[in-house]
């Protein structure tokens, strides 16, 4: 099986062994398949894409043909140790309201998402006039899943509007590295930003 | 359906049939003394029976589900779309075995067979069967066939509630359950269907209470209707409307302006109920939709489906179809979720088809390959 991105690793990290885990998005059920592996985690991936419930079902892991701006009412308060959204709260309807199911059915949540305020984004904007595309956002506006962008600046005002409380956090920056310049101005030279974040 | 490709087929298939003597006490208190069952199978078992899949028929099937009865034959058993070589029921890797049900009209005991105890055809007196009786009577057949534990059961349909029943019943004799298209009991509007169909085979003057076979003349005009009225139920108003439309019949000049066949719907419909009632016994008919009424495993658990489900270890491959309206994909969801409640293994694919219930019966890409993809992962645990 191929390694996981960087970032993907990171949020591993995060997982405990033996947890279960709810994994919205879960895209090939990569993620999934090695923390099952890895860390003896159990529990499910949500998918909405047909070819990545194929591809998830060819890895091996449970996944469930759902759409999660419907909401998470499949499950019951504190069914998860761990409820994962990687690369995906841009692209939800209602950004606060699944931040509030993730915390409602998982005793922590891991949220990953792209910065919309990284540099080469505000120059795209800024400089160049037009919307930014990047490593992390390679959509054109018009076919663009993405329609809630926030800032890592932003998240965090989120968050703290909505009680959570934010356990940890890392910034990588381009290519999931994770430079000096990102841990020094995080909203402006982090490219993609992780949380780790519990109900406060 | 066009006729598959040859490399796909099974080709043609020899029907089996075994006995068992040992008696079987039915759910609804009878006992049948013995009964036969007639199965077919493709693809080869192995030397630790450990490929061995059980296929279940949905209402009006039986046990021809792939290939063919003659080299001459135009068309295929009624999984062709699903089991062959290459299908999400891979014979080249898989034993797949499909047994008509008991109370059946194509091999099995039913009302068409003979009462060991009074030298006469059951008919009427053939007693009610439930999905579980079905269950016991298959468990039975894997014993003669050497299978102690199935890779699978999988059925579509009614053929999908056997399978759960065989998981909740038989929990370590499956390693794993296929449920497609399928419903964890039949709604109100679904037993209402069946009672139309019931009372138009019922208020059949034929019928005489069930004792046709004495006078031979059959409750056709009944059956048939009960027939007509089920293909309605099974195609998507999308579906009906793209293959019929208000087509005429006769193309040339305006309406008749009478009650015979106009429009190429009428005419379809009463093909299908006719050639059923030439295939089909109105008592198994009867007999096939009470036990899908009757099928609703929640009921011991105080309607509570998770408990029901709590036993079950084998992990669930549930498929519904977005047109389906007999059993749309919110009955396969409500399965999802009761064994979601429990923690039970798991996955879900709700797959876009417009044809209504039959898709389960149609080669519809995603769906075949989402239905192959998961068999493989059986077949790779299996070791084939």
């Amino acid at each position: 099986m191929s390694p996981l991105r960087s970032d993907l690793e990171i949020v591993a990290n995060w997982v405990g062994r033996g947890d279960r885990v709810l994994d919205l998005g879960c895209g090939d059920g990569r993620l999934l398949r090695y923390l099952f592996d890895r860390r003896q985690a159990t529990g499910y991936g949500l998918e909405i894409d047909p070819d990545g419930i194929t591809q998830s079902i060819a890895n091996g892991i449970n996944v469930i043909e759902s759409d999660i701006d419907e909401g998470l009412s499949d499950f019951d308060t504190n069914a998860f140790d761990q409820v994962i959204l990687t690369q995906t709260l841009q692209a939800v309807q209602r950004p606060d309201q699944l931040l509030w199911e993730m915390l409602r059915v998982g005793r922590t949540g891991i949220v990953t998402f792209p910065n919309f305020a990284y540099y080469r984004l505000r120059w795209h904007l800024a400089v160049k006039g037009r919307m930014p595309m990047s490593h992390a956002l390679s959509y054109a506006w018009y076919e663009t899943p993405n329609i809630h962008f926030c800032t890592i600046d932003d998240f965090e005002a989120l968050c703290e509007q909505l009680s959570i409380h934010i356990i940890e956090r890392r910034v990588l920056s381009h290519d999931y590295k994770s430079p000096r310049l990102a841990r020094w101005m995080p909203n402006l030279f982090g490219e993609v930003a992780l949380y780790r974040i519990c109900r406060a | 359906m066009a006729a598959p490709a040859e490399e796909t087929s099974v080709g043609v298939i020899v029907p089996q049939t075994v006995h068992f003597d040992e008696p079987l006490a039915l759910d609804s208190g009878r006992v049948l003394p013995g009964y036969t069952l007639a199965y077919e199978t493709y693809g080869t078992l192995n030397a630790d029976a450990s490929n061995a899949i059980l296929v279940c028929h949905a209402l009006s099937g039986n046990h021809h589900a792939a290939g063919y009865h003659r080299a001459d034959e135009r068309k295929p058993g009624w999984w062709e779309a699903c089991i062959g070589p290459g299908k999400p029921l891979d014979t080249n890797r898989f034993f797949v075995v499909c047994s008509n049900n008991l109370g059946g009209c194509h091999g099995s005991t039913g009302p068409t067979s003979v009462d060991p105890e009074t030298g006469e055809l059951y008919g009427a007196d053939f007693p009610l069967v439930t999905v579980r009786d079905w269950v016991r009577t298959q468990a039975r057949l894997a014993d003669h066939l050497g299978v102690q534990r199935w890779a699978a059961v999988a059925g579509g349909s009614l053929g999908g509630m056997q399978a759960m029943q065989w998981a909740i019943d038989q929990p370590e004799r499956l390693r794993h359950a296929v449920v497609i298209a399928a419903a964890p009991r039949l709604s109100a509007q679904n037993i209402a269907f069946n009672e139309v169909a019931r009372q138009a085979i019922r208020s059949d003057p034929d019928f005489q209470q069930g004792r046709y076979a004495v006078t031979g003349d059959r409750p056709r005009t009944g059956l048939m209707l009960a027939r007509m009225l089920g293909h309605i139920t099974y195609l998507s108003a999308a579906a009906m409307g793209e293959k019929f439309g208000r087509e005429r019949r006769d193309t040339r000049g305006g309406y008749r302006y009478n009650y015979d066949v106009e429009f190429e719907v009428e005419s379809y419909l009463r093909y299908q109920g006719e050639s059923f009632v030439d295939r089909f016994d109105a008592n198994t008919y009867l007999l096939m939709t009470r036990a899908l009424d009757y099928f609703d495993p929640a009921a011991a658990t105080d309607g509570d489906l998770s408990v029901a489900l709590s036993g079950v270890t084998a992990p669930f491959f549930v498929a519904s179809f977005t047109s389906d309206w007999r059993f749309p994909p919110a009955a396969s969801h409500e399965i999802v979720r009761a064994l979601l409640d429990t923690d039970k293994r798991v996955s879900y694919a709700e797959i876009r088809a417009n044809q209504g219930h039959d898709a389960f019966l149609m080669p519809v890409p995603r769906y075949r390959e989402v239905f192959s993809t998961y068999m493989q992962r059986i077949a790779e645990e299996v070791g084939v």
